[in-house]
């Protein structure tokens, strides 16, 4: 077989499982939304089925893929962090596709189905606003409106992509309600969809969200999984003994397990530890999430003894989130996989580790993954072994914060 | 009291229904809202027991549960104090599903019915995933007001007119509550459909916050509900009496 290389032809691999009924995998996800939104999740719902098993409508993903997002991402082999860490690290390279992270795969797909569905303008929420730099773009590449909803306390700390999405011809809405992040920016994004539905498509970034939504981001970051198992065939003759990756929401995380459910790996989902587990200040809502329901899905969520919705807390936006996936509550109850919490000084020790040893420089939501690894070579992860890790983000945007938090005075 | 039985009865007097919406919670003097807006002439009241993530809600209401939250209701407390209120019509209890989901369905319909509150509206739970609760809140004798959209097709309004208890809650424009400066012209061909699969009270909600648009909405349906612009009165300083005197000028044209 031929090594997949960058400006190779994409090849999608077949479609993955549907989950069962309205939407569930196991006792998770389902449609849990305002009534006004349901026939647009239906429409949807089949758009994407009828879309997704046509070769026309993949060939024209692949296209898009290949040529616009620059697909295949390599797998880098990490020589000196391998030798510092004891373990054997290979890093899958979604920081090197366009726009710089994961978030392109899904949002290319979606904006096809947006177009077929004739949808001209698109919404967004984003955390660390990646997910809205790629919505952006995507808008743009169609000419399509976009606006973007992003919580005022991560327009603070993320405001290079704010520059960008701007620049992409996106409006940015800066959301104060609640904890000013990634929730409350999902909030605001279902409050405007029920008044826009008829004419605006929600690209939500993650595998949150209602039926369909967790199923299709799944679908379109599987391409994430699928080229890094044939890459680590290539370059390990095998399957690597452990596939790790940062969860938020957990989209980057489901599509690369998506190409390792069937081997053997270990697969390992990093979650924001923040200040520690005993802090209360995390995101590490499956490790001590409970079962509800928020943005339309069944999941395990971060909730006080009423269930109200508790604030979460990363260091990194993106992270910051008090649920997750339900796909990922559904394979941490079956034990398919684990998920364990690092801690945003954790976090940070992996992103200038990364970045000392392999001139690269992770966002700070895979430096978590990276972080874990370092806490945990030589422990949970025995000397020797052979790990693969989602790099689903490159680093720039997290610069200026972290040389602030670093040195304690802002970059000039 | 059961819900439908008593709007049924009141619609049959020839008089168009109006249900203010009361944030639970929302300061120490809340209850002498809800005694001031059935003394002013509303046919039921809806509690609002404040969720943290309230999507369906515009700014105004997201101020108020958030300012109650703040203030300490909870599930618990905002039923225990609607136990006490002793009025002479029924209140329906609206918030979301992961309170309900949190304590659990037979529990959660359990204290509404021990409070004697008679009905409940989740609005982010759909027909296509009531059943568990709704069975649970039927065996309670807990009456759950199903919501109708603008966008709900004919086949699936019908099935929500008729699986719908105490009355249909139609939305009367798409999007979330909130005051607006026209009735939203959603809002009658809401009303004409639902009236014309159902023979069970039909009130429009959402964006309706005058007395003239109170008069052309009910014109449409069996009456009106009116949230956002109470509430903006209560947040904005006002009390019991500027509650009584915003339901009393309701009820007078509606009346008229």
């Amino acid at each position: 077989m031929t090594p997949l290389q960058r400006g190779a032809a994409v090849l999608l691999g077949p479609p993955g499982p549907e989950p069962l009924g309205l939407g569930r995998f196991g006792e998770f996800g389902g449609r849990f939304i305002p009534e006004a939104l349901v026939p647009a999740l239906e429409e949807l719902e089949v758009a994407f089925r009828a879309s997704w098993a046509s070769t026309e409508f993949r060939d024209e993903l692949a296209g898009l893929l290949a040529n616009y997002a620059g697909r295949p991402t390599p797998v880098t082999e990490c020589r000196r962090l391998s030798e510092r860490l004891g373990v054997r690290v290979l890093l899958k390279r979604e920081d090197l596709t366009h726009t710089g992270s994961h978030k392109i795969n899904s949002v290319l797909g979606q904006a096809l189905l947006a177009r077929q569905m004739g949808k001209q303008r698109v919404i967004a929420e984003t955390g660390a606003g990646q997910h809205g730099v790629a919505t952006a773009t995507a808008a743009a590449l169609f000419g399509m409106q976009c606006m973007v909803f992003m919580g005022a306390v991560d327009v603070e700390r993320q405001a290079l992509n704010v520059w960008r999405m701007r620049l992409l011809g996106a409006e940015v809405v800066s959301v104060e309600s609640g904890s000013a992040t990634l929730k409350d920016a999902i909030n605001d994004a279902l409050r405007d969809w029920v008044a826009s539905v008829e004419s605006t498509h929600y690209c939500i970034g993650s595998v949150v969200g209602p039926h369909p939504y967790p199923w299709m981001v799944r679908e379109f970051q599987r391409v994430v999984g699928d080229e890094a198992r044939a890459q680590c065939r290539d370059l390990l003759g095998g399957d690597p003994d452990v596939v790790v990756a940062c969860v938020g929401g957990g989209s980057n995380a489901i599509g690369t397990f998506a190409g390792f459910l069937d081997t053997d790996a270990r697969l390992v989902g990093v979650e924001a530890g923040g200040l520690g587990l005993e802090s209360g200040q995390h995101g590490a809502s499956i490790t001590r999430g409970v079962p509800g329901v928020l943005h339309g899905a069944r999941s395990l969520y971060l909730q006080d003894e009423d269930g109200q919705i508790l604030e979460a807390h990363s260091v990194s936006a993106g992270l910051d989130y008090p649920g997750v996936g339900p796909e990922h509550a559904a394979l941490a109850a079956t034990g398919r996989a684990e998920y364990h919490p690092a801690t945003d000084e954790e976090a940070i020790a992996g992103f200038q580790l990364l970045a000392a040893t392999e001139g690269i420089v992770p966002a700070l939501e895979p430096a978590h993954a990276i972080g874990w690894l370092a806490r945990e070579a030589g422990h949970a992860v025995p000397h020797g072994s052979e790990v693969l890790i989602t790099l689903s983000g490159r680093g720039d945007k997290d610069a200026a914060y972290v040389a602030e938090r670093l040195t304690g005075e802002p970059l000039s | 009291m059961r819900l439908e039985e008593h709007l049924r009865a009141r619609r049959a007097a020839g008089r168009p229904l109006l249900v203010p919406y009361v944030t639970g919670g929302l300061g120490s003097g809340w209850l002498d809202v809800v005694r001031a807006v059935v003394d002013a002439g509303a046919d039921a009241v809806e509690i609002g027991i404040p969720f943290s993530d309230p999507v369906m809600d515009g700014p105004t209401i997201q101020e108020a549960s958030q300012r109650a939250i703040d203030l300490g209701a909870t599930p618990a407390k905002v039923i225990a104090d609607a136990a006490q209120v002793d009025v002479d019509v029924p209140l329906v209890a609206m918030t979301y599903y992961n309170p309900v989901h949190h304590a659990g369905h037979e529990r959660f319909a359990a204290s509404l019915a021990d409070a004697g509150i008679d009905g409940a509206i989740l609005p982010d739970l759909p027909l296509d995933e009531l059943d568990p609760w709704a069975d649970a809140a039927d065996r309670a004798g807990v009456e759950t007001v199903l919501l109708a959209a603008p966008t709900t097709p004919d086949d699936r309004l019908q099935a929500i007119c008729d699986r719908s208890r105490g009355f249909v809650y139609g939305v009367a424009l798409m999007g979330v509550t909130g005051e607006r400066k026209r009735l939203a012209t959603e809002a009658l061909e809401m009303g004409r459909r639902c009236k014309a699969a159902t023979d069970r009270p039909v009130l429009l909600g959402v964006g309706i916050s005058t007395p003239d648009q109170a008069v052309t909405a009910a014109g449409a349906a069996d009456g009106v509900i009116v949230g956002s612009a109470l509430i903006a009165r209560l947040l904005h300083g006002g009390g019991p009496d500027d509650a009584h005197a915003f339901v009393t000028e309701l009820r007078a044209a509606l009346d008229a």
